[in-house]
């Protein structure tokens, strides 16, 4: 290598960041951010920008540089393209070689990639679109603690989506009404019930009275009816030592499954409990509290589907993907893009669901697709076509709302999934069908037939905020 | 509605995991659903075992998974030559998915007298 000089100031970005020729290696790991520069500043510059802020650079020349290999470690922007039907941003394209990063380190990976760049002033936004992590990182990564193979073997579901419930109301309720309000979604025909994600150790119930009950809830429920029952037992601590205690007692009160926030606790702590997990044959469900604050914006933050592939990477056996249908905020190709990248084995690029990479996650294990909120026995038939076998639909408020209770509104649920698992077998359309498939299903169902008069009318139809780009 | 007198008691059944809470499949009905694990490539099996043991992993295997099975008459024939021979067994059909190395389906076709 030829010896530099050193040459003290204020360099541009570009002359050393931007780099269109570069072919990415299959080591690199690559970056798609939506770049929306201050007016003025060229494409390659803010691009330039962003490689280098995010790597290597900072904005002054150092001494210090020539004493390695910058052209070795550094990021490189190597392609700009337009945003399909907005002239004010484009994609930016950057590659990172991956000694960068320290082998099965969600969290440092992120803080080198939406680090101190998200606040950088040359920038009005900037949002992470995508992540291609190559194979050989991926492999550094344990991901769920189990996946979906293990999970439907340990709980005998096979066949179909697994049917849930967010205990409700979400606080208030004492240990021992809490885990009857359990007891009877369990015994209705559910598989699992759900601590709400703010349910973690209360003045009016402490995590160790709700874990009790509840484990008494869940055996009582699994001997009655025959079948596997759990509840996510929600760990989410203050501190990581409260959040293994809490673990281990949920495996003492014979629980599967335990549950935890993975963007509020932090991807070292979420990390940490899925490795827990894998050693004690636990699984782990995991939520997404706070999510939309980084993803909603179409031109700010961090996109879902990155979310998503650090949670798998992370590790989790179900992770909450949003129902499309239901309450909250969830374009349907979008949601299909993500929910295969916790699914498959290998997913290619596919702008039209806004995956810009071909991505091979070799053999790491797959994700539960969890779609929750708002939904009743109506969207049954759309959830099941949209989300296939290998999700968990939970139903709160569509169970627990039931004029007759948990246990009739578990039940009413339950028949109308496998009514639509039926159909959709004999080669029924159900989304077309739907309304027929529900109402043959209510003769033999007088839970279902109320369930279905209860929740006639209700829709969620709004405006989704953050769509896929199109022209 | 919500008058309290108006409600049905819902009663805890033993339901036997996938289609526990539809009526008994018809023949035709369970034919259909040998067609779709056929038509998704997978291999029908039949397994059986005592209602007091159903809880358990394993069940007993009524010969080999049918590897290469396209005829729906002859696994539904094996389905009724199973319930003949344990009339007081349960009797499952499954569906090996040696893609994902799972069970694509798997339901009771005829219940146990016990």
């Amino acid at each position: 290598m030829s010896v530099k000089a050193y040459d003290a100031g204020v360099k541009e970005y570009r002359d050393m960041y931007w780099t269109p020729d570069y072919v990415p290696l299959d080591t690199d790991l690559l970056a798609c951010f939506k770049c929306t520069g201050q007016p003025g500043v060229p494409r390659e510059e803010v691009a330039a920008a962003v490689a280098a802020e995010s790597s290597t650079g900072t904005w002054s020349t150092v001494w210090s540089e020539l004493l390695t290999d910058l052209e070795y470690y550094k990021g490189r922007a190597y392609r700009i393209e337009d945003v399909p039907g907005d002239s004010e941003s484009f994609y930016a394209f950057i590659a990172y070689p991956i000694d960068l990063f320290e082998e099965g380190s969600i969290t440092n990976v992120l803080t080198s990639l939406v680090g101190n760049v998200f606040g950088f002033k040359a920038l009005k936004h900037l949002r992470l679109e995508d992540i291609r992590f190559p194979i050989a990182y991926i492999k550094t990564c344990m991901g769920p603690p189990n996946g979906i193979q293990v999970e439907r073997d340990k709980f005998n579901k096979y066949g179909r989506p697994l049917l849930g419930a967010t205990i409700k109301p979400k606080l208030g309720l004492s240990a021992k009404n809490y885990g009857r309000a359990v007891y009877e979604c369990l015994r209705g025909g559910l598989d699992l019930t759900k601590d709400d994600e703010n349910v973690n150790s209360q003045p009016f119930m402490r995590w160790r009275d709700r874990f009790e009950f509840v484990g008494e809830a869940i055996q009582k429920a699994q001997q009655e009816t025959g079948e596997r029952k759990g509840h996510y037992m929600n760990v989410t601590a203050p501190d990581p030592e409260q959040m293994y205690e809490r673990a281990e007692f949920a495996k003492e009160v014979g629980c599967p499954i335990i549950m935890h926030d993975f963007l509020t606790g932090g991807f070292t702590a979420n990390t940490g409990l899925a490795k827990w997990c894998r050693r004690n044959g636990m699984l782990l469900h995991i939520h997404r509290a706070m999510h939309a604050v980084i993803d909603r914006h179409p031109k700010h933050g961090i996109h879902f589907r990155v979310l998503a592939k650090c949670l798998r990477l992370s590790g989790g056996d179900q992770l909450h993907t949003g129902t499309v249908v239901g309450k909250l905020e969830g374009d349907r190709a979008s949601t299909l893009g993500f929910v295969d990248q916790l699914r498959e084995s290998f997913v290619p690029e596919d702008r039209a669901r806004g995956v810009f990479f071909d991505q091979d996650w070799g053999s790491m294990p797959g994700v539960f697709a969890v779609a929750s909120g708002g939904i009743h026995v109506w969207h049954m038939p759309a959830l099941v076509t949209i989300f296939g076998d290998d999700s968990c639909l939970q139903f709160g408020g569509g169970t627990q709302g039931h004029p007759w209770g948990n246990a009739a509104g578990a039940a009413a649920n339950r028949v109308a999934l496998e009514a639509c698992v039926k159909a959709r077998n004999q080669g029924r359309e159900l989304e077309k069908e739907s309304r027929d498939i529900l109402t043959e299903a209510a003769r033999n169902s007088p839970e279902l037939a109320i369930a279905m008069e209860t929740w006639k009318e209700i829709k969620f139809e709004f405006e989704t905020v953050d769509k896929l780009d199109v022209g | 509605m919500a008058n309290m007198y108006e409600m049905g008691d819902f009663q805890t059944a033993e339901t036997l995991e996938t289609f526990g809470f539809l009526p008994p499949l018809t023949p035709d009905e369970i034919q259909d659903q040998i067609a779709y694990i056929i038509a998704q490539g997978w291999t029908p099996a039949i397994e059986h075992e005592h209602p007091s043991k159903s809880t358990n992993d394993y069940w007993t295997m009524w010969k080999l998974p049918f590897f290469g099975e396209t005829s729906l008459e002859n696994v539904l024939r094996e389905l009724e030559a199973c319930h003949r021979s344990y009339p007081d067994h349960h009797v499952r059909l499954l569906g090996y998915d040696n893609y994902t190395q799972s069970q694509g389906s798997a339901f009771v076709v005829f219940e146990g007298r016990g």
